[in-house]
């Protein structure tokens, strides 16, 4: 029986809950998550980032307070922060832990545009849109599990023409 | 088109992708994706098998349509097909379609695993990280149990490519948060945490997460990494800004993992080895005298990568707690911060300063800075700024500072943003009473709160302030006079009138003696306000008139007079009705000695944790859920706190100021003595509660148990409170004056869950805090461990799996331990597990049900039983108990319609043990006669279910 398998109270640490971007119209462009959920439950998710995110200005810091489930089995609500960046009409979202270091994680995204820039020769966004197989492969390349797998410029660059090459 | 998919894009995919983009309508998208499904479902059903590179194309286009928003319901055989394609390309596909879209139980899940294993085996580097990145991104219990033996061994090989490390210890990370069960580090902890010194940064990087993990749940035994850290760390923090080639960001060494070493380092307390923690120290020095040269770039990127670990370290900092050299450094830091034309910064700074200023040692300096933050408060364009400006002054905040921030935070408040007003509310309140020198200041700030924020006034800040004005007698008269001016206005808050009806009900004669506030002044004054109240603050008001009938007779003629109109002794609304009736009554029969008696002024309050701070604390911190139980305590003891000595109870000063919320219809006896309202409530309160059996019905009847001074388990009423749940899973387990602790149980089969909830009922954490359960050898439990610190005002929630292996009649222990203020509580308890818990209700007829009855006449399998109806013979009352009880109620079965009669198997894991049941309630002599009668002969079972059925 399920009864005693569900796993009620453990909410693994991840460090990245998940990772979207989003267009200025609210169009998902990549949406990468590091914990279970419904499907339901990331409609809403990427609806309220959405609805959270597009309404500051730059006089606003980039770290947004939200309350989420933690928890969905259990129901339990505890506060995340949404990082995020605007680039052009996009925005880049990572959501952490209240505790996670926010510069840390606001130059990880752009550490991120910066490979996605190169590797696309001047990334827009209907490179994303037609390639969106292909950030996948990126977006593995520097963060696997929630957590930051790889920084170097230069080494996921070289990893990544490397499986361009290959048929 | 895209740089990249020249030459190597699916030229099908990019075509379908314009499709869909050239959509005007939504119900065109739709038609368009119908024709591509039913094109790739006849491909996919075609009998020409398809090549690798269609197979690619059409799994890509369904991915695509399924990140749409569309459900996909076929493709997953061929996406698992494209697994063992030895093309990068669709193997990719592959993967990518399975993390997507695959769920962990899927049967296919024997196919994809068998695909990963051959990808791991195949000394291939990239097609072992597809794999790898697909275990990290499913991270199923199937995938731990498979592979979680394997992928250590790849991470620690000698002859594994960085990448396939770098990814094989975060797909361990993801299997261990998962399923640690299954993953066991024991040989490999040494040579992980030697990964710290691998020359590769980027396996430093993948791999210093994976130890941290491991470290913050197994310190002990990853306790070597510390020393590593620091030299890790000392290379980087000493290194050039371009020696790490590679790993140096807009200048800055390795930000990410500098960061992430100073995490790792904030598991443990501070380097014992001297030698490590001057180089830590060091190190911190050094980042700090980084911050002050002058920046290698103007870019935004370097300043923000150079202060990422430059917070992160201050974290450290503050984590260490035990460097005041370092700790006043990192406060002019961030003081420096405060004033940065970054927001991000600004808003950084206030945030970590608030941990600052709860350090002795950085207190006085976090405060200099007040001027700024109060200046951020008021000028600040992003609320979240100002917000973390408000916790900072709330933070930095001591007697000789709180006139000047209480005040600042009122004027805030005027302006306030919505979203914050109801915090802001709480911390004025409480800073105003933690810091009241002369509570005269209190009482002028709360009666201003409620004027400029009156609707975010929560019931915790006015009770709060009436029982402080009732706890201090110097502050009474000028409590009075301070609300009967407030009342003046001509539009105030209802709140205003409730605490101002409170007051004057109590300390009004203080002020009676000025003409321009005399009785009859006062009375008017607080009537005018009377019809545009809410019921509750009327329903005060009505006990306030009654009590100025006592305090001042001159006006009893008048008060009677509103008493007997209409409106009130005829209102619609039961509660005011009652009251104008009953204070009716009171005040015309009652004499003056038994008047003054039974309205006598409120006694002091018991000194407790501030019920304000405890909000706070829970707004603000984790757990939703013991909203509920606060609830229910202050409902629970409304009832009278006045009979049980106070010293564990905690009387809420709620609206009533004669406790007659209960609806109980008042026993008939006219009142004789001064107990008459604990007369009142002892009969009413069970009677009236105990209809609700379940939860509320227990939480208002149950009395808090006292709390022992010197807890030896188990405790006395242990065995009482055991009988409490026999018919019921939620409520109030255990309170006394530190701690609260509520249940909620759920039982399938042999099967039970506790979820027990512990609140911090003090201002003060709770150090060492440790559970344990033990149970008897029928019972096993499993019990998921807490932390170790329960923070003031904290609500905790721990949860006890219970297996039933057999009949059993002891009740599992509960053993609770924590220090708080130094002094060790010892706490021990019986969990209300009792056999009952497992029935399972058992529907039967009436000619089956006296067959068995009747085949079961051995006297070993019978029990009988008589005994007192002690809470009455209510048929409803007596039903829901009896369901409570778990088993099955048999209506019309019994000839007699005046029995009950009930089945029931118990389910234990050893047996299942049919079980009858018939009640004959005899009226006449208001006892029961209890039969019960089992279908196996075990006597055990037999005298347990009669003392259980003792104690319905």
């Amino acid at each position: 029986i399920t009864f005693l398998t569900l796993n009620f109270l453990s909410s693994p640490a991840i460090q990245i809950r998940f990772i979207l971007i989003q267009n200025r119209a609210g169009k998902t462009r990549l949406a990468k998550w590091y914990m279970q959920f419904d499907d339901d439950e990331k409609q809403k998710l990427i609806e309220e980032v959405h609805a959270v995110v597009t309404v500051r200005d730059a006089k606003h810091t980039n770290f947004v307070e939200v309350r989420l489930y933690a928890c969905l089995s259990c129901l339990q609500f505890r506060n995340f922060k949404i990082i995020y960046r605007r680039y052009a009409g996009l925005y880049f979202c990572i959501c952490v832990d209240v505790t996670d270091n926010n510069l840390a994680y606001l130059e990880g995204i752009h550490n991120f545009v910066e490979v996605l820039n190169e590797y696309f020769h001047n990334v827009c966004e209907l490179d994303l849109v037609f390639n969106f197989y292909k950030v996948y492969t990126v977006v593995d390349e520097m963060f696997l599990a929630g957590e930051i797998r790889e920084t170097s410029q230069t080494k996921v660059l070289k990893q990544l023409l490397m499986l361009q090459s290959l048929e | 088109m895209p740089a990249v998919s020249k030459g190597d894009g699916m030229r099908g995919l990019a075509v379908f992708i314009s499709d869909i983009r050239n959509c005007k309508s939504k119900e065109a998208e739709i038609k368009r994706i119908n024709k591509e499904l039913a094109n790739i479902r006849s491909k996919f059903k075609g009998d020409k098998a398809l090549d690798g590179y269609s197979k690619k194309k059409y799994v890509c286009k369904l991915l695509f349509i399924f990140l749409l928003g569309h459900d996909i319901d076929f493709g997953h055989m061929e996406a698992v097909n494209l697994l063992s394609s030895n093309k990068y390309t669709e193997k990719q596909i592959g993967y990518l379609f399975i993390s997507v879209l695959v769920n962990s139980n899927s049967e296919l899940i024997r196919l994809i695993n068998n695909a990963i294993k051959n990808d791991l085996s195949s000394r291939n580097p990239t097609f072992m990280c597809l794999a790898l990145h697909c275990i990290a991104n499913v991270g199923s219990r199937e995938m731990a149990e498979a592979f979680a033996g394997e992928i250590p061994r790849i991470l620690v090989a000698g002859d594994t490519m960085d990448s396939v490390k770098q990814s094989a210890a975060l797909c361990l990370l993801r299997l261990y948060k998962a399923s640690p069960d299954l993953v066991l580090m024991g040989e490999w902890t040494s040579r992980v945490v030697h990964l710290l010194n691998d020359q590769h940064m980027g396996v430093v990087t993948a791999a210093i997460s994976l130890i941290t993990c491991l470290s913050s749940k197994n310190p002990d035994e990853f306790k070597t990494c510390v020393s590593l850290a620091v030299s890790r760390l000392s290379r980087i923090v000493s290194s050039a800004s371009t020696d790490l080639q590679d790993y140096t960001y807009y200048f800055v060494p390795a930000p990410w993992l500098s960061c992430k070493l100073l995490r790792l380092l904030q598991c443990y307390p501070p380097p014992e080895d001297g030698a490590v923690k001057g180089r830590l120290v060091e190190c911190l020095e050094t980042i700090l005298n980084k911050a002050q040269e002058p920046p290698k770039s103007k870019k935004v990127q370097h300043s923000n990568a150079k202060n990422a670990i430059l917070f992160e370290a201050i974290s450290l900092i503050i984590h260490y707690d035990s460097e005041p050299n370092l700790l006043v450094r990192a406060c002019n830091q961030l003081g420096q911060f405060l004033q940065h034309r970054e927001t991000n910064l600004r808003y950084l700074a206030l945030e970590s300063m608030c941990t600052l200023a709860s350090s002795e040692f950085s207190h006085e300096a976090v405060k200099t800075h007040i001027e700024t933050v109060i200046n951020a408060l008021k000028t600040e364009r992003d609320v979240s700024v100002r917000q973390r400006a408000a916790d900072l002054l709330y933070a930095m905040c001591d007697r000789s500072n709180a006139k000047q921030i209480v005040a600042e935070m009122l004027s805030y408040l005027e302006t306030a943003d919505y979203s914050i007003r109801e915090e802001m509310v709480l911390k004025v309140a409480i800073l105003a009473e933690k810091y009241a020198v002369d509570y005269s200041w209190y009482v002028d700030t709360i009666l201003n709160l409620i004027r400029i924020a009156g609707d975010y006034v929560s019931e915790e800040v006015w009770y709060r302030v009436i029982q402080i004005v009732i706890n201090r007698d110097d502050v009474q008269g000028y409590a009075a006079k301070t609300v009967f001016e407030a009342l003046q206005a001509p539009a105030c808050h209802e709140n205003m009138v409730k605490v101002g009806g409170y007051i004057l009900g109590e300390f009004g004669n203080l002020i009676a003696g000025d003409p321009r506030s005399s009785p009859l002044v006062q009375f008017n004054l607080l009537h005018s306000k009377f019809h545009l109240c809410s019921v509750p603050t009327r329903a005060l008001l009505l006990s306030a008139y009654i009590k100025f009938i006592n305090l001042f007779p001159e006006t009893k003629a008048t008060i009677q007079e509103v008493l007997r109109s209409d409106s009130q002794i005829r209102n619609s609304d039961v509660e005011l009705q009652q009251r104008a009736v009953e204070y009716l009554k009171l005040s015309s029969i009652a004499s003056t000695d038994v008047l003054a008696t039974v309205l006598e002024e409120m006694p002091p309050f018991p000194e407790r944790e501030s019920s304000i701070l405890a909000k706070l604390k829970k707004k603000k911190g984790p757990g939703a859920v013991s909203v509920e139980l606060e609830d229910g305590k202050e409902r629970g003891e409304l009832n009278g706190g006045g009979d049980r000595g106070g010293d564990a109870s905690t009387p809420s000063p709620s609206a009533d100021l004669l406790g007659l919320r209960s609806t109980a219809p008042v026993s008939g006896t006219t009142p004789s003595a001064g107990s008459l309202l604990v007369d009142v409530f002892s009969e009413a309160g069970p009677s009236a509660t105990s209809a609700g059996v379940n939860d509320d019905g227990f939480l208002s009847s149950a009395p808090p148990t006292v709390a022992s001074e010197d807890p030896a388990p188990p405790l006395p009423e242990s065995d009482e409170l055991l009988n409490k749940f026999v018919c019921k899973n939620n409520g109030v387990l255990f309170e006394n004056q530190l701690l609260q602790i509520g249940i909620k149980s759920e039982y399938r089969q042999n099967l039970g869950r506790m979820y027990l909830f512990y609140g911090n009922k003090t201002s003060v954490q709770f150090v060492s805090f440790n559970t344990t359960v033990s149970c008897p050898g029928e019972l096993q439990s499993h019990i998921l461990q807490l932390e170790p610190l329960v923070e003031g005002g904290a609500q905790v929630q721990q949860v006890i799996n219970i297996e039933c292996l057999t009949d059993f009649i002891d009740a599992p222990l509960l053993n609770i331990k924590f220090r708080y203020g130094g002094a060790l509580q010892n706490i021990s308890l019986k969990l209300p597990v009792t056999i009952n818990k497992f029935f399972q209700p058992t529907e039967m007829a009436a000619a089956d049900f006296f067959q068995r009855w009747k085949q079961l006449s051995q006297p070993q399998q019978e029990a009988q039983k008589i005994f007192k109806a002690s809470h009455g013979m209510d048929t409803e009352v007596l039903k829901a108990k009896l369901l409570g009880l778990g088993t099955a109620l048999l209506e019309n079965v019994d000839p007699n319609p005046e029995n009950y009669v009930c089945a029931g198997v118990i389910q234990t894991k050893a047996q299942q043990v049919g079980c009858l049941l018939r009640l004959e309630p005899n009226a006449q002599a208001q006892v029961h006669t209890h039969k019960c009668i089992l279908l196996d002969s075990r006597l055990i079972m037999c005298h347990q279910c009669k003392s259980i059925l003792n104690s319905c």
